[in-house]
């Protein structure tokens, strides 16, 4: 059963991301990304880390998509064509991507991972306690370098998208 | 762990994605489309990460943690990125690559 609806997602996902990156409509392209995007939510899923896909589906598939959906919206015409690069230029880059992705297999194919069995789920509390823990090994210095981070990015994302319109009209005023 | 499924195979999966969101990255000539390629790679690369903590180490939670960051990094970074693209539009009314010249200097 779960390997049924892991080949469904991965064709999913490969098929939407071939489509993002394909497509000429830009609003087609940012759609085609959600799809990959709940997909890679769904592995979350199979793979028992539950809270991870939470974050997943409201970050990305809540949050991101509609950020650049807006910007497609305010930047774009929405019947315009995209224009592609030239047929070489593409030929040459999927090309480059296949050895890429063969030395990738290659490499992957012949390491011998020592998997371990386990049907262990992690729960919230774990990656709480995890995230919070300031002995040897925890994670409580890069979350709040993070959270600085997100401050930073919020303050610099209002400068630089209120722009300098505004400054210009307050002098002809 | 998935049941029936290797790591082989969701390796596989993630390193198609990753290099199809190169492909994008490459060839797209729109700043918007750049973007997108972005998110694939940093999704795929994320995944990576769980995969491995989950198949390998399960009894570790690091492999989370750093997904966890990447996604956080990416909001920050698609935040900033689209607040740069729609500046730009205002003062050059274009997002094309060809077009981006005034912040080169």
């Amino acid at each position: 059963m779960e390997k049924i609806v892991f080949y469904i997602l991965s064709v999913i996902m490969i098929v939407g991301a071939i489509a993002s990156v394909t497509s000429r409509q830009m609003l087609r392209s940012v759609i085609y990304l959600l799809f990959v995007l709940i997909g890679i939510a769904g592995i979350y899923f199979l793979i028992d880390y539950n809270f991870l896909a939470a974050v997943q589906l409201t970050v990305y598939a809540g949050g991101i998509i509609v950020l650049i959906i807006f910007s497609v919206l305010l930047v774009h015409h929405i019947e315009m064509e995209l224009e592609v690069a030239k047929k070489s230029k593409q030929l040459v880059t999927a090309l480059i991507c296949l050895i890429g992705l063969s030395i990738f297999l290659y490499t992957i194919y012949s390491n011998d991972f020592k998997v371990v069995e386990n049907t262990k789920t992690t729960t919230v509390s774990d990656i709480g306690m995890g995230l919070l823990n300031y002995e040897a090994g925890g994670f409580i210095l890069p979350f709040e370098v993070i959270s600085i981070l997100l401050l930073a990015a919020i303050i610099g994302a209002i400068i630089i998208g209120k722009g300098d319109k505004l400054t210009k009209n307050e002098d002809i005023l | 762990m998935i049941a029936g499924i290797s790591i082989y195979e969701i390796l596989t999966l993630t390193s198609i994605l990753f290099f199809i969101g190169i492909y994008g990255f490459i060839t797209r000539k729109n700043l918007i489309s750049i973007l997108i390629s972005l998110e694939l790679i940093l999704n795929a690369s994320a995944v990576n990460f769980v995969v491995i903590n989950k198949y390998l180490y399960p009894d570790a939670l690091q492999g989370v943690f750093f997904s966890i960051f990447i996604i956080a990094v990416a909001a920050a970074e698609t935040a900033l990125a689209v607040a740069i693209i729609i500046n730009l539009y205002r003062q050059i009314s274009s997002v094309e690559v060809k077009d981006t010249e005034i912040m080169k200097y």
